[in-house]
């Protein structure tokens, strides 16, 4: 069995980028940040200092992996957006095109009303970014890295 | 669930520790992270209780290096062993690409690993998994203490397949990175033959 892959090329990757550059320029976040539903980081823009995006990217994964459970449990379909309010900061963390969590790190400077709205309206478009990108995984299959590798390649990895 | 990043020219996977309460999840982890260069490693998040058992799960991110220019990572995640815990290690299989099963090597322990890799079964199989079909390896753990069982007989008990598997000491670090190597490899090897 050959496990399922997330394949992101440089042009999806920059248009979702802008969708984050223009969802931190249309809130006023500090960071809006984008990771895949198991853990993986994938995007962001804004300030990202001071905090590490591979810890966020599997511990949001993980926060929504629990909410989507507590939605199971109590007969909802899924909690599409989860708040954390904080005294200085705060996140919404919104599923999007059931694959990703978009992540949108702000302060006083905004409100969560706007920024729900203006994520609601950034949420099409990913959408539609994310169907390209498996349009593209789905065709482009024989060309991934992993139909190059060879045995030696995996051997040298471990060599050291 | 692997990724590939053609931007950063990346490749990171997912590989779960599983096992038993205590069985040594949690530090073959912090064995691996101590004993790894900086460079090749991110944090570690660990979401334990106030009594250090594992609550929700650990992580670690490592760099194994290149391989045809992608830089390769490995998400390394173990699940709460405690048997109460099913509902977050259902959580934590998801997107998993290979698996580490830590067996406690002690007389006393046997029912709890059989219990573990029954568990371990059905939640791979509500995921649309097959263990059988997923690169998986075994560790039997704790071969520093004084009553364990003989790797001859925790191998018949819980390797029918004859996975490849490792006698370890995961507080002493033998076995460690023979187990974690093991495992990368497969899923390389694994993803090698889908690719």
């Amino acid at each position: 069995m050959s496990t399922p892959q997330l394949v992101l090329y440089e042009q999806e990757l920059s248009r979702l980028a802008a969708v984050c550059a223009s969802l931190q320029a249309g809130t006023d976040a500090r960071a809006v940040i984008l990771v895949d539903k198991n853990g993986q980081f994938i995007a962001s823009h804004g300030d990202v200092t001071g905090f590490d995006t591979t810890s966020l990217a599997s511990l949001t994964a993980g926060n929504m992996a629990s909410t989507q459970g507590l939605a199971k449990l109590i007969g909802e379909a899924e909690f599409p957006s989860v708040f954390h309010e904080g005294k200085n900061e705060s996140l919404l963390l919104s599923v999007v095109a059931s694959q990703a969590i978009l992540v949108v790190m702000f302060d006083q400077r905004t409100t969560l009303g706007l920024v729900r709205l203006r994520v609601k309206k950034a949420k099409p478009v990913l959408d539609s970014i994310f169907e390209a990108i498996d349009k593209k995984a789905s065709m482009g299959r024989a060309q991934t890295p992993f139909a190059q590798i060879t045995d030696d390649d995996i051997d040298n990895l471990f060599g050291r | 669930m692997s990724f590939i990043n053609y931007s950063s020219r990346e490749i990171n996977c997912k590989i779960v520790y599983y096992g038993p309460g205590l069985c040594g999840k949690t530090t073959n982890l912090q064995y691996i992270y101590a004993k790894t260069n900086p460079e090749a490693k991110g944090k570690m998040v660990s979401l334990a209780t106030e009594t250090e058992r594992t609550l929700f799960f650990d992580f670690l991110p490592l760099s194994l290096g290149e391989i045809r220019g992608f830089k390769t990572r490995f998400h390394l995640y173990t699940v709460p062993g405690q048997v109460f815990y099913d509902a977050s290690r259902k959580l934590i299989l998801k997107g998993v690409d290979g698996v580490v099963f830590v067996a406690d090597s002690q007389i006393e322990r046997m029912d709890a690993n059989l219990e573990s890799l029954d568990n371990l079964t059905e939640n791979l199989t509500e995921q649309g998994y097959k263990l059988e079909e997923l690169p998986f390896v075994i560790q039997y753990n704790k071969q520093d203490l004084p009553q364990v069982l003989p790797i001859a007989e925790l191998r018949q008990a819980l390797n029918p397949r004859g996975v490849p598997d490792f006698a370890a000491s995961a507080k002493e670090g033998t076995g460690v990175f023979d187990t974690l190597k093991a495992i990368a490899k497969q899923v390389l090897v694994e993803l090698k033959k889908g690719g």
